[in-house]
């Protein structure tokens, strides 16, 4: 936990302990995460469908955490980008006949050009005041793809064609498309880390741990913080995208407001402002769906449940957990 | 011309649920340092309790409007005592996810033991009945909540600005530290405030009973509007909480009328409008 800097108002959240591992152990870990992910569909024991639904949420927690974990802005309205991604990708896959590659491209596109309007706005507040305005306009983008008819209401935009990418891959063959969703997620985690890790990303945090100083070494922190926006409405785009292509549907579930409070559960549970947190609290999470899929409301319940206990006994995350006590270990043995 | 009042004293009506639930937002907000997304899960407690003390103890509505709001206040007493007293000195948007969760919880039960539908809650018997003023049919019930919401707004409103306890209490808002070296319980005046904005919220729900039916989400979808109407207002002034409120209900009622498409979204047009001209809101302090 950064300790002293929070005081300041609309702050970040206090980040888990200085956020990551060592670059090493953090390449070995990426490299486990790739080699599992391609051997556990060979392996027979998980159907390949949850898994790529699962890699779709992964895509959406890491954009969403790149927003809250870096800059410290907590987006309640994340939702309204995966939705958009979807529906768009769906219907220019299904009514203008887009192979998959570009009706992800536009889906990714429309996300990121609905952004930027909502960035625009919604910076102009901090802390507080920014939840609660993206959360209203995400309400009001739910409004209006309720009435809105090309993504005919409470049906849905059902049976998307998958299509073949590039021409090349028909992705209709789960094996392939699993593949193909895989390697999405990789090069999409692979430049989230690269974003964190760059010059730009330098600046991100240093407008989390303290935005008025960073305005007086002369940085324009509005402007890096709409382009984290975009940036991060984008990559939720792109996983709504892939994910209306995976479920062949997009409807009014992917825009509501519940979707965008689990986001916010899956990177607290994984673990705000690290790298592999929003991965594996996402895998969490949808397992947790999928096996109490049958217990109906009660999914909620527990969810409100890990959402308390989270943050009043656990607010490092697994992840989180997992580097604070590498680095106990490592003062000890010094 | 019918349809248009009739409008308007809906939207005056959902202006009083807007104003009440707002006024608790932005004293919780200015005691806790919390905006308390369990807002709407309260509110509709409020309005379930009505309808356990009809159905369970035969205690109808006037009852209702004194002990409902009592229970409700007596639970968020204990949640601010159990959970959010555990997140002072913590960032802000925690006691917003804590909140959140909350919300989940109790409407997830609530759902689980009575659906999604409504259950009818009746008008009490002397509120039956219409005024007839000429240009219009105004139903006793209505004009009840219109005005005694508006005597709430205003009497809160009074205690705080106006009153020695007000003034403790605005006193603690601004340097909790400092009010409290004077010898006043600071934590126990934190608790009851937060008591009393969620006492608020169930005072809504009772009256919104008999007008909407008492449904498990009646709150959810609804406090994002009022997230919107602070968002509007700014949560700097008491008084600009129930001001806005009001003329956000009318607007929406105005919109029912002449163009219902829109009517969904106009308070979220005007929260986008109001961002781009004065982002601080319209009573809003500089943050």
């Amino acid at each position: 936990m950064t300790s002293a800097t929070h005081a300041a108002p609309g702050s970040a959240p206090p980040a888990a302990a200085s956020g990551r591992l060592g670059a090493r152990a953090e390449i070995l870990a990426f490299l486990v995460m790739a080699g599992l992910l391609a051997a556990l569909p060979l392996t027979g024991l998980i159907y390949p469908y949850f898994l790529m639904q699962a890699l779709c949420f992964a895509i959406f927690a890491c954009a969403f955490n790149l927003l809250i974990g870096y800059v410290g802005l907590l987006s309640f309205g994340h939702a309204m980008f995966l939705g958009t991604g979807g529906y768009i990708a769906a219907h220019s896959a299904k009514v203008w006949g887009f192979p998959p590659e570009l009706a992800i491209l536009a889906g990714l596109l429309a996300a990121g050009a609905i952004g930027t309007l909502v960035g625009l706005l919604a910076i102009r507040r901090q802390g507080i005041y920014f939840a609660m305005t993206t959360l209203a306009l995400s309400q009001m983008v739910y409004f209006v793809y309720l009435q809105a008819p090309f993504t005919h209401g409470e049906d849905g935009i059902q049976s998307v064609p998958q299509g073949r990418l590039f021409g090349l891959f028909d992705l209709s063959q789960q094996q392939t498309f699993y593949y193909v969703v895989l390697a999405v997620f990789l090069i999409a985690f692979l430049l989230i880390r690269r974003i964190v890790n760059s010059p730009f990303g330098d600046i991100l945090k240093a407008i989390r741990e303290n935005e008025p100083r960073a305005i007086s070494l002369g940085y324009r922190t509005e402007r890096y913080k709409l382009m984290a926006f975009v940036l991060s409405a984008t990559l939720a785009g792109l996983a709504g995208s892939v994910k209306a292509l995976v479920a062949q549907n997009a409807s009014l579930t992917d825009v509501h407001w519940t979707m965008s409070g689990e986001v916010v559960l899956m990177c607290l549970v994984g673990g705000l402002g690290t790298i592999f947190g929003p991965v594996i609290g996402a895998v969490v999470i949808i397992a947790m769906q999928q096996y109490l899929a049958g217990f109906g409301q009660w999914v909620l319940v527990i969810q409100g449940v890990i959402f308390i206990a989270c943050v009043l006994a656990f607010r490092r995350g697994i992840v989180g957990e997992i580097i604070a006590f590498a680095q106990w270990r490592g003062a000890e043995k010094r | 011309m019918q349809a248009l009042y009739g409008q308007l004293v809906v939207g005056l009506i959902n202006g009083s649920f807007y104003a009440l639930l707002s006024l608790g937002l932005a004293v919780i907000f200015g005691m806790l340092n919390i905006i308390n997304f369990a807002h709407g899960a309260f509110y509709m407690m409020g309005a379930f309790a009505a309808y356990f003390l009809l159905n369970w103890a035969g205690l109808g509505y006037w009852w209702a409007l004194l002990l409902a709001p009592l229970m409700v206040g007596a639970v968020g007493v204990l949640v601010e005592r159990t959970m959010l007293q555990w997140l002072t000195g913590l960032d802000h948007l925690y006691g917003l996810l804590l909140t959140f969760g909350l919300a989940l919880v109790i409407q997830g039960v609530f759902q689980n033991e009575f659906g999604s539908s409504g259950l009818p809650y009746a008008i009490p018997a002397e509120l039956r009945g219409a005024q007839n003023l000429g240009f219009m049919f105004l139903p006793n019930y209505r004009a009840w909540v219109i005005v005694f919401s508006l005597v709430v707004c205003l009497a809160t409103w009074f205690v705080i600005e106006r009153t020695k306890l007000g003034a403790y209490l605005r006193a603690a808002t601004e340097r909790p530290e400092l009010v409290r070296a004077f010898g006043i319980d600071v934590p126990r005046m934190i608790t009851l405030t937060y008591g009393f904005g969620v006492a608020l919220a169930a005072l809504a729900g009772v009256l919104a009973a008999p007008i909407n039916q008492v449904r498990p989400l009646m709150g959810a979808d609804f406090i994002i509007v009022v997230f919107a109407v602070v968002v509007i207002g700014g949560m700097g002034s008491i008084m600009g909480s129930i001001v806005t409120g009001f003329a956000l209900g009318l607007i929406e009622g105005l919109t029912k009328y002449f163009y219902p498409e829109a009517s969904s979204t106009v308070v979220f047009v005007i929260m986008a409008i109001v961002l781009l001209v004065k982002p601080n809101g319209l009573f809003g302090r500089t943050a």
